[in-house]
């Protein structure tokens, strides 16, 4: 039913994508669907690489390592925003028609009152998406 | 399966930097966890002492107001009349260096590796680096300090056009009138730009080939090493948001000021602390709506709007007005300006104490300490041009806006005041009695329109206040987020709005001069800071490839 899923991860909080890692694998194996880990940076230096390249790095790692554990395809995707805290919603839409997604699998938060004054990355792409979007509460 | 890494937008490769070898990793003094819903990401120490220090600084000036008033009011004209030298001496280093880096091999080093390539186009880079730098002081000063300098400040000792009685003295007007656009454009010219450009530079430089934390700090790293991490560090980083914040709501403080006057001048608004009151709310929820748009879609548009109403009204002013005579007004700025440089910015032995004193060593040490903040911003903006693109873009091009500004506004008003002294409003709000908010309509008023253009005007204030509001909180956030710029949102709408509450608590409280004092005196430190900083940048771009 799924031929590409598209995973948007935060690599400083992977500790905290357990569940949704998991049911990326099964949906994977069990749709025989390639995976493609997501990730946003900004040009200036983090804590994942003082530049992009070192990010796209750290992100084609992450997503070798998951494939090897799980035995599913998976590939990395950079997106290099000017201001990621604002622009992720809408720089994960663009991917996710580009790279011609069928299925979104995100990692969310348990809803609370800030979700009245602005949504959630997750609540946001379930909204506009035209792929399927799975929201797996952390 | 498709192979992913080919079609993403992965920018061209950054190509050859000599990054700096540190163990530290970006965000590793940070406090991260949540507040009740809200996420947070911190620096520890310098975001909550930063944020104390500041409540208690307004807490002082509401508390004990008189003391507060006494020390500050004493504060301010010392720190220009001890210090003029040192403001005047520095402000040229930093302009010799800025040409110097023009003309050398290191011109060519590209700011975030050799194979950069700019995220900006030039329209919308320079609308932002405009906005933030100094777009406000055009409106405020563009019409006040021609005048003022033309006739009453007598810069290097020029005679004032008028005698004592106000009478026109006709053999004083021609060297009169361009010494007053030429002090003004010294103000406004290469010595503000290169100031930023120096602090722009530095921030980039570090930041994008060097790989360090976009934050004060890391320009520091060639002089003090891995210490910079620690208190010293800190304490640089501390200063730099103090100056920002105090420069921000001093700002937003007199802005309020500005546009209730031009909204008494135009719709009979009455002038009180209720309406300015109400403007700092309006114009500081504008600028949340702004941040929480992000650096593309809320600051980098509103700049850009902000540039098309600006040209809008100057192409207005200079077609309105005398049109030849303003263009003869810009030849003969631009040469007074090429001719009295040098002794305008000689540090040493002079007499003009109230222009020297009173007016450039207080704009040099208001441009340092709003320095951190618009060269934070400009570097934020500038990854992938070369140093020597830079340092002209930075420089040179802002600078002749700035001439034509002030020969478009300043030449008409002067024109205003010389050829109908009695009838003039200009004169009559800027000479007989001094009342700057106003000085900006008095000139409008003598133009046909001026109804229109007086409410452009005010709108345009306010719009280049938002403007210098939200790009301020971007940084702030940044430096008290220990350089990280994906910190949670609510953290700027924090700044944001605690700009906006310290300048209506201290516009009611009464101690917007303190504040004004505390952008000097921040300035003072910072001047040391800038100097270093230089050294700095000579050693980081000898690294580099070019």
């Amino acid at each position: 039913m799924f031929n590409k899923i598209m995973v948007p991860v935060d690599l400083r909080h992977v500790d905290k994508m357990g569940k949704a890692l998991s049911i990326v694998a099964e949906l994977a194996t069990t749709h025989d669907a390639d995976v493609i880990f997501v990730g946003i940076t900004s040009p200036e230096p983090n804590a994942l690489g003082h530049n992009p390249k070192e990010y796209e790095a750290r992100l084609k790692d992450f997503a070798s390592s998951k494939a090897e554990e799980t035995r599913y395809r998976a590939g990395a995707h950079m997106i290099v925003a000017h201001d990621p805290a604002i622009d992720l919603d809408k720089h994960l839409l663009e991917a996710c028609e580009a790279l011609g997604t069928d299925l979104v699998v995100m990692a969310t938060h348990l809803p609370n009152v800030t979700d009245y004054f602005w949504a959630s990355h997750g609540g946001h792409l379930a909204t506009h998406a035209d792929a399927s979007v799975f929201l797996v509460r952390g | 399966m498709a192979e992913p890494e080919e079609i993403q937008g992965i920018p061209a490769p950054e190509g050859d930097t000599q990054l700096i070898d540190t163990d530290y990793e970006i965000g590793q003094d940070n406090l991260e966890g949540q507040l009740g819903p809200f996420g947070f990401d911190v620096h520890n120490p310098v975001f909550m002492v930063s944020a104390l220090t500041i409540v208690a600084f307004v807490f002082y000036a509401l508390a004990l107001p008189e003391q507060a008033s006494a020390v500050f009011g004493w504060l301010r004209p010392w720190l220009t009349s001890t210090f003029d030298w040192f403001f005047l001496g520095s402000a040229d280093i930093f302009v010799i260096f800025c040409l110097i880096l023009i003309v050398s091999p290191w011109g060519a080093v590209r700011l975030g590796g050799t194979d950069a390539e700019p995220d900006y186009t030039y329209v919308g880079w320079f609308a932002m680096l405009f906005a933030a730098g100094m777009g406000i002081g055009l409106m405020f000063f563009g019409v006040l300090e021609p005048v003022y300098h033309m006739a009453i400040s007598q810069p290097l000792g020029t005679p004032s056009p008028f005698d004592a009685d106000g009478n026109l003295i006709p053999e004083n007007v021609a060297r009169a009138k361009e010494m007053g656009l030429a002090a003004t454009i010294y103000h406004w010219g290469l010595h503000p730009w290169a100031i930023y450009a120096v602090v722009a530079l530095a921030l980039a430089l570090f930041s994008y080939n060097k790989g360090l934390p976009l934050t004060i700090r890391s320009a520091f790293y060639p002089i003090f090493g891995e210490r910079i991490w620690g208190w010293t560090g800190h304490i640089i980083d501390i200063l730099a948001v103090f100056a920002t914040l105090f420069g921000l709501a001093t700002s937003l403080g007199f802005g309020a000021q500005q546009a209730n006057a031009g909204l008494n001048h135009v719709f009979g608004v009455p002038i009180n602390t209720s309406v300015q009151v109400v403007l700092i709310t309006a114009i500081t929820g504008v600028a949340l709506f702004s941040v929480l748009r992000g650096l593309d879609g809320g600051v980098k548009l509103l700049s850009e709007i902000n540039m098309g109403i600006a040209a809008l009204l100057l192409l207005f002013v200079l077609f309105a007005g005398p049109t030849l005579m303003i263009f003869t007004d810009f030849g003969q700025g631009l040469l007074a300006y090429a001719k009295d440089i040098i002794p305008l910015s000689n540090p040493i032995g002079r007499t003009d104490d109230s222009y020297r004193d009173g007016w450039t060593a207080f704009y040099w040490a208001w441009w340092i300490s709003w320095s951190p903040f618009v060269g934070m911003f400009i570097a934020r903006v500038s990854r992938g041009r070369t140093v020597r693109e830079f340092i002209i873009c930075v420089l040179l091009i802002p600078s002749l806006v700035c001439v034509l500004w002030m020969a478009v506004f300043g030449g008409v008003a002067i024109d205003q005041v010389i050829s109908d002294p009695s009838g003039s409003l200009v004169k009559a709000n800027v000479i007989d009695s001094y009342n700057p908010p106003l000085s900006l309509f008095a000139m409008l008023e003598g133009l046909p329109l001026s109804s229109i253009t007086s409410v452009i005007a005010i709108v345009l204030v306010i719009v280049f206040f938002v403007t210098s509001s939200d790009s301020g909180s971007l940084v702030i956030d940044t430096i008290t987020a220990g350089g990280k710029v994906d910190a949670p949102v609510p953290q700027r709408v924090f700044w944001a709005t605690f700009e906006g509450a310290v300048a209506i608590v201290l516009l009611v409280g009464g101690g917007l001069g303190a504040l004004q004092a505390m952008v000097i005196s921040t300035g003072l430190p910072f001047t040391l800071v800038l100097l270093v900083m230089c050294w700095a940048i000579f050693k980081g771009l000898r690294s580099e490839p070019r």
